[in-house]
């Protein structure tokens, strides 16, 4: 696996960044040979990521740094997504599709990511934060009935 | 994120447009809460012709509709989805609890 190219990005914990966010890292994920339901699934996965530091990592509050590296290589696109907020206690629960620390959520966050992406790992610790990495392989070329 | 609400027969009608994530959901949970409280409707119709994308957050928004509109007895239906936002819908077991629509006249006549 090489690296072809690499953008890293930063900013506010603010609701209008999840746009921005998703937006950049699909028009950079571009640069590979996706399909446009691949690059959909991207959108989906850094959406679910981003809005996860804001509202569980950062817990609302705007003042902080979400940090996104993401990086083309020959095998597709992998990116990371990062803060350094109050952290995940159990990141096996919630990883389960249905668990949210936050009420009126559903807690389908990490289950999507899932669906979208190839792998997907976290790590965090609380106190200091989460890391969330993920990986789009290149030529699945499956289309949604196809994945189903 | 632009939203049109019509009440049609005994159902409020709300047409959607652009992103629904996470920077509007609040706008649009008081704005559907507003309207459903306004108008009385039994069943509520999405009309999602225009909107490109939705994540979680705009599914719980939906959902949180859904809870109300069914404990009232009505329906929950989806017009025009296209594939993004379908998938996301059918991933989340939303699709399994509403119905989806070739258009807002046959979902009508459909929710008596």
């Amino acid at each position: 696996m090489k690296y072809i190219n690499q953008l890293r990005m930063e900013f506010m914990s603010i609701p209008d960044n999840v746009g921005l966010a998703r937006l950049t890292v699909a028009a950079f994920a571009s640069q590979l040979d996706y399909t446009v339901s691949e690059i959909d699934d991207i959108k989906g996965a850094i959406s679910e990521a981003v809005s996860n530091a804001i509202i569980h990592g950062y817990e609302g509050r705007p003042e902080n740094t979400v940090r996104i590296v993401a990086s083309l290589t020959t095998r597709g696109l992998e990116v990371i997504v990062e803060d350094t907020g109050k952290g995940i206690e159990n990141v096996k629960e919630a990883m389960l599709s249905g668990y949210s620390s936050v009420p009126e959520r559903l807690g389908l966050g990490f289950s999507f990511m899932q669906s979208f992406m190839d792998e997907v790992a976290v790590l965090s610790e609380p106190m200091k934060g989460t890391r969330v990495i993920m990986f789009k392989q290149l030529g699945r070329r499956g289309d949604y009935a196809s994945e189903n | 994120m632009d939203s049109e609400v019509e009440v049609r027969s005994n159902a409020l009608v709300v047409r959607l447009a652009g992103e629904i994530d996470i920077k509007v959901a609040d706008a649009l949970r008081a704005e559907l809460e507003t309207s459903l409280d306004r108008s009385r409707a039994r069943h509520l119709v999405l009309n999602l012709d225009r909107v490109s994308f939705i994540d979680s957050s705009g599914l719980g928004v939906i959902l949180g509709r859904y809870k109300r509109v069914s404990v009232q007895g009505g329906k929950l239906a989806f017009v025009g989805l296209r594939p993004a936002v379908q998938r996301v819908l059918e991933l989340s077991g939303v699709l399994r609890i509403s119905e989806v629509f070739p258009s807002e006249d046959e979902a009508l006549s459909r929710l008596q």
